[in-house]
C-alpha cells in the first residue's frame, strides 16, 4: 500500500500543490518565475481578452456536452430496452471506440470534413455545384469532435442509472393511469437525472479543458481555456498565469460537481413539496 | 340471497413467449366483492396471468371481459384495474403521499379532492404520520401499505395483488393476512392475490384457483379444494397428503400388498389402471374403532412434538413413505406412544380420496 | 401495450441504428482508406497493403513505436505491482477515510492537461532531465489508480473467510496469498494490466508535456499529433489501424477477463 500511496503523493499531490503555488507567483522578465506573492495572474482571467475566450470556450464545451447528453441518453435508454442478454454487446461497442486513441478519432474527422472529405464527395453526388462549403476549421466541426469523443462516456454514464431503474417503476406508473410521456417525464427522468447531470459535468470540463480537438478540427482558431494553458507552458512561457488556469479548471469542475450534488438534492426536495402542494391546495 | 354477480370473466386465455406457453386457456369467473387467489408453484403462469389482466402482457389468444365489456386491447394506464406489485414499486423520489396522489392526478382530479382522498385512505390505511416521509424511510410493512394505498386510492374495479405478502418476515405475514382480509371487506373492492403460499391462499381466499404448467386445475372454494381436490397434484400441493398407490378395484385401490382401500371412486377409472388413495394426516386415528373400513399395522419412525398437536411418522408396507399422522397432544397423552412401538391405523371410506396415478 | 419499451417495434432500433452509424463510420473510412492503393480519401483505386509496407519502412515511426512499447511495458509493470497492492491494502481494512478514496478517485478524474503541466513545473523545477523515464513515472500515476479500482471490484465479491480457512489448515501467510488470494484475484490483475496498456499506449497530453526536449523520446500518439499537424500522409491511416487494432484488442481481452470494467 504504501509505496503506490507515496507515488501518487510524490507525482500528483506535490505537483498539483506545486501548481496552485506558482499560480500565486509573479512571472519573471524572461519568463521564469518570480517569487513573489500576488493575485494577478486570477486578475488576468477577467481581461477582456481573456474573459472572452474563457465564453467562448464554455459556450463551445457547453453545446458539445448538450448535444452529447441528448444523444447519450437518447442511446442509453435504447441500449436499456434492449433484450437482457443484448445489452452488455451493445455497451460494449458504445464503449469500444472511447478505448482507441484519441488522436485517431479525432484525425478520422478531418478525413470526413476536409475540402476533399467524404462530406464534400456526398455533397456533390447529391448534386451541389460549386465551391465546396468550408467544414473543416470552424466552430461545427470541433463541437462534433468533442461529440464524438465523449459520446461513449455519456452512453455509459446514462446508461448505469437507467439499468439500475426498477422496471415496475415505469409499470406502476403506467398501471396508475399515466401515459408513456408522463411516465417518463415525472417517473423515470428525475430518477436518473443526478447521475446523468454528474456525467455532463466532467464532459464540460473535459471539453473546456480540452487543446487537441480545437488544435486539430479548428484549426487553432477557436481557443478553449485547455488552448491557453498549453500556450502558457509551451510557447508564452508564463507558467503562474497557466498554472492559475488550470487551478481554475479544476475549481469550475469542483464547482460544477458540487452544485450538481445540490441540484440533486433540492430536486429531490422541491418535487416532494410541489406534490404536497398540489395534493393540499 | 341473489346470486352473486361475475365481474371478470376471464374466457380461454392463453399466453405464449415464443415457444413456450405460459398461460394455456385459462377459463375463471371472478365475482364481484371476492377476494380471489391465483395458486401454483413457480412458473405455473399465475403471475403471467395476472399480468395479462393487469394489462402488462396481451393475451395471445381469449378474451378478457370485464362487467361484460373485453378489456384485452386496453393498455395499463386506461384500464380500471389495479396492481400492486411484488417489489412494491413505490416512486424512491416521492414522499409517501406523493406516490398515493400520483394516480389521481393522472384522472386529472381536483387538488382538493385528490387530498381528500389520499387523506381517507391515509387514515385507512394506517399512514396518516407517515404521509411526509420517503419510501427509503419506511420499513417493510409500512411500504407494502404505501403500495396498497397506492392502488387503492383509485378505487379500482379490480385490485391485482402479486405476492403481496412475499417480502414479509413470517411474524408480520400472519397478520398482514387478516388485515388485507379486513381492509378487502372495507373497501369492497374485488381483490385477486397471486401466491405460491397454499396456506395464505387458504386462509385469506374466498375462492381459488390452482394453476399448473400453464393451465387451470381447479377453482372453488378454499374448503372444497382441500377437502375434495380434482387431481393428485392438487391433492398433493394443498396441505398434506398421504398417498398408497395401487390399481383401481370397483369400489376402491387394491394395493400392491393386496389390501383394498375403500373410498368413492372418481369419473373415467377404470378397474385395473394405476390409481392411488389418499388421506390427510388428521383423518387418521390410531387403534381406529370398530367400522372403520380402511387399517393397517405399522411401526412408528418417528415423532414430531408441535406443540398443540403431535405428528407420527408410521411406517407400513402400503408406501415406501412413511405414513404422517396427526394426533392431538389431548390424545397423545391418554395414550403414550414411542418411537418403535406398533400401532394399529385406520381412516374411514368417506375420508380417502382417489386420483389416477 | 406492453409497458417496456420494446425495441423491434419502435423507433429505439432508428437511435441505435443512428449512434452506432456516428460511432463507427468515421473509424471504417480510416481503415477502409488505409487499405487504398492511391491514398486518396476520395477515389478508390484499389486495394493494397503499400501503405503498411512504407511505414514498416519508416524509421520514425518505428522508433517511436519502440519507445510507446517501452513506456507502456513498464509502467504497466509497475502499475500493475502497486495498484494490486493498494488495492489489497485498502480492501484488507475494513475502514479506510475518505482523504484515501479521493487521493485514488483523483488520478482518473483529474484533467489531462493539469496533470500534465504540473508534472512539468514539477519535473523542471526539480531539474530532472525529461524523457522515457519521466512519461513512465507519469504513466503510473493514472495507470495504478485503473488498476486498483479494477482489482478492487473484483475484491469487493472477495471472501475474506477462505484466506481465514486456507491459515487455518496451516498455510503461511506467503502461502495463502500463492495458492489463495492470487488465484481468485488474477484475472482481474490480469484485466487492469491490460487496461493500463492501452491507456498508457494512447495516452498523448501527458507524454508531450513529460518527454523533454528532442526527438529521441517521442511516443507514438506524438508522432501521430505532428503527422496530423504536419501535413498529413496517407501512411497515417494504416497507422491509425494498427493502433486501434492494438487498443482494441486489449481491450476485448481485458473485458472478457474482467465484466467489472468500466472506464
Amino acid at each position: 500500500m504504501a509505496p503506490a500511496l507515496a507515488w501518487l503523493a510524490a507525482l500528483m499531490v506535490v505537483p498539483c500543490g506545486l501548481v496552485l503555488a506558482l499560480a500565486f507567483f509573479r512571472r519573471g522578465i524572461y519568463g521564469g518565475i518570480e517569487y513573489t506573492f500576488t493575485l494577478e495572474n486570477f486578475g488576468l482571467a477577467f481581461d477582456p481578452l481573456y474573459a472572452g475566450i474563457f465564453l467562448n470556450s464554455a459556450r463551445i464545451a457547453g453545446t458539445a456536452t448538450l448535444i452529447a447528453v441528448v444523444i447519450g441518453y437518447a442511446a442509453a435508454y435504447a441500449i436499456a430496452a434492449a433484450p437482457r442478454r443484448l445489452q452488455p454487446v451493445f455497451l460494449f461497442f458504445a464503449v469500444l471506440p472511447f478505448w482507441s486513441n484519441y488522436l485517431i478519432r479525432t484525425y478520422a474527422w478531418i478525413v470526413l470534413l476536409n475540402r476533399e472529405g467524404l462530406l464534400t464527395q456526398l455533397l456533390r453526388w447529391f448534386g451541389y455545384e460549386g465551391e465546396p462549403p468550408s467544414l473543416l476549421y470552424t466552430e461545427g466541426a470541433v463541437i462534433t469532435g468533442l461529440v464524438y469523443n465523449y459520446l461513449p462516456f455519456v452512453i455509459l454514464a446514462c446508461y448505469a442509472p437507467l439499468a439500475r431503474l426498477n422496471p415496475e417503476l415505469g409499470e406502476a406508473s403506467r398501471d396508475l393511469g399515466a401515459s408513456a410521456m408522463t411516465t417518463f417525464r415525472r417517473v423515470i427522468l428525475p430518477l436518473t437525472l443526478p447521475g446523468i447531470a454528474a456525467g455532463a459535468v466532467f464532459v464540460f470540463v473535459l471539453s473546456i479543458g480540452n487543446f487537441v480537438t480545437p488544435a486539430l478540427l479548428g484549426g487553432g482558431r477557436f481557443q478553449m481555456i485547455g488552448n491557453l494553458v498549453y500556450d502558457q507552458f509551451l510557447t508564452a512561457n508564463d507558467w503562474p498565469f497557466g498554472a492559475a488556469l488550470s487551478m481554475a479548471l479544476i475549481a469550475i469542475m469542483m464547482l460544477l460537481l458540487t452544485v450538481q450534488a445540490m441540484a440533486a438534492e433540492r430536486a429531490s426536495g422541491r418535487a416532494r413539496t410541489a406534490e404536497g402542494d398540489a395534493a393540499h391546495g | 340471497m341473489s346470486d352473486p354477480k361475475t365481474l371478470l370473466s376471464i374466457d380461454n386465455v392463453s399466453k405464449n413467449f415464443g415457444s413456450v406457453v405460459a398461460v394455456d386457456g385459462v377459463s375463471l369467473d371472478i365475482r364481484e366483492n371476492e377476494f380471489f387467489a391465483l395458486l401454483g408453484p413457480s412458473g405455473c403462469g399465475k403471475t403471467t396471468l395476472l399480468r395479462v389482466l393487469a394489462g402488462f402482457e396481451a393475451p395471445s389468444g381469449g378474451r378478457l371481459l370485464l362487467d361484460g365489456k373485453d378489456i384485452a386491447r386496453i393498455p395499463p394506464n386506461r384500464r380500471p384495474v389495479n396492481l400492486m406489485f411484488q417489489s412494491y414499486a413505490l416512486f424512491p423520489h416521492m414522499s409517501v403521499r406523493a406516490n398515493i396522489s400520483y394516480g389521481l392526478e393522472m384522472e386529472k382530479l381536483p387538488a382538493a379532492e385528490i387530498r381528500g382522498r389520499v387523506d381517507e385512505m391515509l387514515a385507512t390505511t394506517q399512514l396518516s404520520e407517515l404521509a411526509d416521509r420517503k419510501p427509503e424511510q419506511l420499513s417493510g410493512g409500512q411500504k407494502q401499505r404505501v403500495a396498497l394505498a397506492r392502488a387503492l386510492v383509485k378505487k379500482p374495479r379490480l385490485l391485482l395483488l402479486d405476492e403481496p405478502l412475499g417480502a414479509l418476515d413470517k411474524k408480520l405475514r400472519g397478520a398482514m393476512q387478516l388485515e388485507l382480509k379486513r381492509l378487502q371487506d372495507d373497501v369492497g373492492i374485488t381483490f385477486v392475490i397471486v401466491t405460491h403460499d397454499q396456506e395464505e391462499a387458504l386462509v385469506m381466499a374466498d375462492r381459488m384457483a390452482v394453476l399448473k404448467d400453464g393451465r387451470l386445475l381447479q377453482c372453488d372454494t378454499p374448503h372444497e379444494i382441500y377437502e375434495h381436490p380434482a387431481d393428485r397434484f392438487v391433492a398433493d400441493f394443498i396441505g398434506v397428503m398421504n398417498f398408497c398407490p395401487g390399481k383401481a378395484g370397483a369400489d376402491g385401490v387394491m394395493t400392491t400388498e393386496g389390501i383394498l382401500l375403500k373410498g368413492t371412486m372418481p369419473q373415467g377409472l377404470a378397474t385395473g389402471d394405476a390409481a392411488v388413495a389418499a388421506v390427510r394426516p388428521e383423518r387418521i386415528h390410531i387403534f381406529p374403532a370398530e367400522g372403520i373400513e380402511n387399517r393397517t399395522g405399522g411401526k412408528v419412525a418417528a415423532l414430531a412434538y408441535h406443540g398443540l398437536d403431535l405428528q407420527l411418522h408410521i411406517q407400513t408396507s402400503l408406501n415406501d413413505k412413511p405414513f404422517l399422522v396427526r394426533v392431538t397432544a389431548d390424545a397423545a397423552d391418554r395414550r403414550p406412544i414411542g418411537v418403535g412401538d406398533a400401532v394399529e391405523i385406520g381412516w374411514s371410506a368417506a375420508d380417502t380420496r382417489i386420483f389416477k396415478d | 401495450m406492453a409497458d417496456r419499451p420494446k425495441p423491434g417495434r419502435s423507433p429505439l432500433w432508428l437511435v441505435l441504428t443512428l449512434v452506432y452509424g456516428f460511432l463507427y463510420i468515421p473509424i471504417a473510412v480510416l481503415v477502409a482508406l488505409s487499405f487504398n492503393e492511391g491514398g486518396l480519401p476520395t477515389v478508390w483505386s484499389g486495394f493494397s497493403l503499400k501503405w503498411y509496407g512504407s511505414l514498416a519502412a519508416n524509421s520514425e515511426i518505428l522508433s517511436a513505436a519502440l519507445n510507446t512499447l517501452i513506456v507502456a511495458l513498464v509502467s504497466t509493470a509497475i502499475a500493475t505491482l502497486l495498484g494490486t497492492l493498494l488495492a489489497l491494502g485498502i480492501e484488507m481494512r475494513r475502514r479506510h477515510g475518505r482523504a484515501l478514496e479521493a487521493l485514488i478517485f483523483a488520478p482518473m478524474i483529474i484533467p489531462d492537461i493539469v496533470l500534465a503541466i504540473a508534472l512539468l513545473s514539477f519535473f523542471s523545477m526539480l531539474n530532472i532531465t525529461m524523457g522515457l523515464h519521466t512519461i513512465v513515472l507519469a504513466h503510473v500515476v493514472f495507470n495504478l489508480a485503473f488498476v486498483c479500482s479494477v482489482v478492487r471490484a473484483r475484491l469487493k465479491s472477495f471472501d475474506w473467510s477462505i484466506v481465514e480457512a486456507s491459515s487455518d489448515l496451516g498455510a503461511s501467510a506467503t502461502t495463502t496469498f500463492r495458492r489463495v488470494t492470487l488465484p481468485v484475484i488474477l484475472p482481474a490483475v490480469i484485466a487492469g494490466a491490460l487496461l493500463a496498456f492501452t491507456l498508457s499506449v494512447d495516452e498523448f497530453i501527458i507524454a508531450y508535456f513529460t518527454a523533454g526536449a528532442g526527438r529521441a523520446s517521442t511516443t507514438l500518439p506524438m508522432q501521430i499529433y505532428s503527422m496530423i499537424r504536419f501535413g498529413i500522409t496517407p501512411e497515417i491511416n494504416a497507422l491509425a489501424t494498427i493502433v486501434m487494432a492494438v487498443s482494441i484488442a486489449a481491450l476485448t481481452l481485458s473485458q472478457r477477463l474482467n465484466r467489472t470494467v468500466a472506464p
